[in-house]
């Protein structure tokens, strides 16, 4: 039964009936929203048996697409985990004028679509670029995309749990002669490694799956700077659903493994504060 | 306290949004008005852009209260209720924010178009789903719909149950509780969470993209027209309604600054 | 007005909060529900209110089965011990909300919310929020919240357990006066045997989900039923199987045959009465409370050696329980 002992010692039948229907709505919203649509992309992958699966998902311009992806994605959670930690330690140690300013503007890939900050980007770094970078239609041109949109990640879970940890537990270290980088390392890193982790990992699940950016900036040149996402979207256009489900299930189930190991994470994380 | 090293950092950190952040926004502004304030407005008040901006204004009318709604019942049986299968649950909503766009919208045409598992049935009673208004719909409702339980959730919990439980006593029925002394209390979370989504829902792209058709003046909201002008070599036109998608983009950072100093309260 | 809780029962998973719990709470007294935390003491007073459903058992309220009835329909005031102020309402809007919530016409609702405020001795403040009271203030103004749709019974769940002593104090005196000018039945839960006796009338002692003993705040301290009972309503010290309170230890200068020697390890000044901690010769530690006039004529200091009896011990015929 999975009746709520909650919901049962509140108040009586009202109140448990109420529970399940609220609960019951719920279930039927997310599964007719989110689940039946992706059940149709697994379904439609494995229609014709794992033989076909494997050869749509592994066909050589899907394997450059999925390889590239993976590799972007990878160095752009690692450049936000180095990036982002600086940016939250300034955030929260230092003091400069318009910090809060440059704070708000953090959570400006988070607000602005991602086409237009396609746009925002080629209009720098593009062809007729007025700084003399030209890195449009580039692999380079995919990394900025990907380091625009996932940058607030790793600052927003560094960010509170810098704010919480004690200054004094730094000083005290480098009062016992630790050198900054030692107390860094020995004292700062562990406490907010989960946090980093987690950011990190958030940070890679947006790029593998990052497509209006991308689109703009890449070029989308077939085994040079065309991503995964970008390539499903061809396909779909060609009418090919069938590899275009096959590339989708690579993808979803990259981002069901990334939210499982995140959960894992969250649980012991919960588990050491108790 | 000044310490050896926190400049450099600073500079870094600072160059580092300097580069990725500020000056692009800045060049796109610069670019956009190169050639004075005159073309700019023309081309935001083209008939296709206007089209495009009531398109996702409308969109987003309909996907924002569908996901607060939901999102607040949501957060209340993940909060207050106790039953087999709710980590499940917990993690099923987590999905739209690590699922690519274009997958989601692959998936709405599976299920919703001409071959896909509802298509036909739909079509049969003259609803259509794909390249029309519902699939654009459903698409930003799927890609928005974790915001507003993720920020009510937390404090939901925060909040407890002893107000709503005193509500009770007074003779309050449990949805005369609800509404009047438990959703008060939750609000600047509820309104954090409205902002997200709404954020979410106009600056959708790659679902409605696929979903959209793109038909110029028929199915194509803001951003698949800025896609659009820039795609015709309309550099003006693509950065006049980028400029007005980063307007609206600024606000939204606004009221999250405001709100958040009013949940922090 | 009259409660009547038969053989209740609640289990949250494997902990058994209520184990078969009878009560009976006479119309028109104030009663303490006391015990340790994780007594069950809570939960009993959450399923009068009926924010708690018992998994077996009833609740009479007046005579009427009221055991399925839930917690809107039950004419009970509920007071938190966090207050559960409407935090968004003003100090008018959070007393006036139960009678809104039965339509009272608004000049009544007015009148009614201004007795209250005097009653609760926060006139001038109805315009006031919570969050610009203090914890003694959000504290009455819940109880007028509580009192305003005029309940037949009134519960309080530790309502003072969120405030500083001294506030606290305040407050248990004010509540025995309100409950004499108001004579609603009332039921207040606390893990304070000090707070107990001086506020109840009568008092009902839990401890595992049961109820150990049922009395007035003298029969419990005179005749403790158990030795859990006499434990937690006053000190005691045991030898043996005797328990003793401190103030039952006649302490001399000189033996007298029924004595045993003690030395004096701690001298404890209370105001008006001494506490001397004593260790017997065989190591026993005991506590023994005097007057301040009889310590001074015996002329206590540490280390001195005096003779102790026992005037009066009290056996159980259970072993304690915890």
């Amino acid at each position: 039964m999975a009746a709520s002992t909650l919901a049962r010692g509140r108040a009586g039948q009202e109140v448990r009936g109420g529970a399940a229907l609220l609960r019951g709505t719920v279930t039927l919203y997310l599964s007719l929203i989110v689940v039946l649509p992706l059940t149709a992309v697994v379904w439609r992958s494995s229609r014709d048996g794992w033989g076909a699966f494997w050869e749509a998902a592994t066909q050589p311009q899907a394997l450059a697409a999925l390889r590239l992806t993976f590799a972007v994605a990878l160095a752009v959670a690692a450049g936000n985990v180095v990036m982002g930690t600086v940016i939250a330690w300034v955030l929260v140690r230092d003091q400069f004028p318009g910090k809060r300013v440059v704070n708000a503007l953090i959570d400006l890939p988070f607000a602005l679509p991602t086409i237009v900050a396609g746009i925002t980007l080629l209009a720098l770094y593009g062809s007729s670029s007025p700084v003399g970078v030209d890195i449009g239609y580039t692999r380079a041109g995919v990394v900025l995309a990907l380091a625009f949109v996932t940058l607030p990640f790793v600052v927003r879970s560094v960010q509170p749990v810098l704010l919480t940890m004690e200054p004094d537990m730094e000083e005290a270290a480098r009062c016992l002669g630790a050198g900054p980088l030692t107390s860094f390392r020995r004292i700062v890193l562990p406490t907010i490694a989960p946090a980093l982790l987690a950011g990190a990992a958030l940070a890679f699940a947006r790029a593998v799956g990052e497509f209006g950016s991308v689109v703009i900036l890449s070029g989308n040149i077939p085994y040079r700077t065309e991503v995964a996402s970008v390539h499903v979207f061809s396909l779909v256009e060609n009418d090919d659903v069938g590899s275009a489900a096959a590339v989708s299930v690579v993808l979803l189930a990259t981002s069901v493994l990334v939210l499982a190991g995140l959960n894992l994470l969250q649980r012991r994380r919960t588990r050491h504060a108790d | 306290m000044p310490t050896r090293g926190r400049l450099p950092l600073r500079i870094l950190a600072l160059g580092y949004l300097a580069a990725i952040l500020l000056v692009p926004v800045g060049a796109v502004i610069w670019r956009a008005f190169g050639d004075g304030i005159a073309p700019v407005w023309q081309a935001v008040t083209a008939p296709d852009a206007l089209h495009a901006f009531w398109l996702s204004l409308l969109i987003a009318a309909i996907a924002v209260p569908l996901n607060t709604v939901f999102g607040i019942i949501c957060a209340v049986v993940l909060v207050r209720q106790r039953f087999r299968g709710r980590r499940l649950l917990d993690a099923v909503i987590d999905l739209p924010f690590a699922i690519s766009p274009v997958v989601i919208g692959l998936a709405l045409i599976l299920v919703y178009g001409q071959a896909g598992w509802l298509g036909s049935w739909l079509a049969e009673r003259g609803i259509q789903v794909i390249f029309s208004l519902p699939g654009m719909v459903l698409a930003t409702v799927f890609v928005s719909l974790p915001y507003v339980v993720r920020e009510v959730a937390p404090v939901l919990r925060e909040v407890g149950t002893d107000q709503e439980e005193a509500a009770w006593t007074l003779g309050a029925s449990p949805l005369r509780a609800f509404l009047q002394v438990t959703l008060p209390a939750i609000r600047w979370g509820v309104a954090y969470g409205v902002v997200l989504t709404t954020a979410r829902a106009l600056g959708e792209f790659g679902a409605v993209t696929i979903v959209s058709g793109r038909l110029a003046g028929q199915t194509e909201t803001l951003t698949l027209y800025v896609e659009n002008r820039f795609e015709a070599f309309d550099l003006t036109g693509a950065y006049a309604a980028s400029l007005t998608l980063a307007v609206l983009a600024l606000l939204v950072l606004l009221a999250m600054t405001r709100l958040q100093r009013k949940e922090g309260r | 007005m009259s409660i009547l809780v038969r053989n209740a029962t609640r289990r949250f998973g494997d902990f058994t909060a209520l184990d078969d719990v009878s009560v009976e709470i006479p119309s028109g007294s104030l009663t303490a529900l006391l015990g340790p935390s994780g007594s069950g003491k809570s939960t009993l007073l959450r399923v009068i209110a009926g924010l708690e459903r018992p998994d077996a058992g009833s609740v009479e309220i007046d005579g009427r089965d009221a055991t399925s009835l839930p917690p809107q329909r039950r004419g009970v005031g509920f007071v938190f011990q966090h207050y559960a102020a409407f935090k968004h309402m003003t100090v008018r809007e959070n007393v006036a909300f139960g009678l809104k919530v039965a339509r009272r016409p608004k000049a009544e609702i007015r009148a009614r919310v201004d007795e209250l405020l005097e009653l609760v001795q926060l006139p001038g403040l109805a315009d006031r929020y919570p969050a610009q009271l203090s914890g003694g203030q959000r504290q009455r103004m819940a109880l007028a919240r509580s009192l305003a749709t005029q309940p037949s019974v009134l519960l309080l769940d530790e309502p003072f357990g969120a405030l500083d002593a001294r506030v606290r104090k305040e407050l248990r005196a004010w509540l025995r006066h309100l409950h004499d000018e108001v004579h609603v039945t009332t039921v207040f839960v606390t893990h304070d045997q000090e707070e107990a006796m001086e506020v109840a009338d009568r008092i009902v002692v839990m401890n595992h989900g049961r109820v150990e003993q049922v009395g007035g705040p003298r029969d419990l301290y005179e005749h403790p039923a158990n030795a859990f009972v006499m434990g937690f309503v006053g000190a005691v010290t045991r030898l043996g199987e005797h328990f003793i309170r401190p103030h039952d230890i006649e302490v001399r200068r000189q033996p007298n045959g029924t004595t045993s020697e003690a030395m004096v390890e701690r001298l404890v000044h209370l105001g008006f009465e001494v506490r001397a901690d004593l260790v017997l010769h065989d190591g026993q530690r005991l506590a023994a409370q005097l007057s301040r006039q009889d310590a001074e004529e015996l002329e206590l200091a540490q280390g001195q050696i005096v003779f102790v009896r026992p005037s009066r011990t009290r056996q159980f015929a259970e072993a304690p329980a915890g």
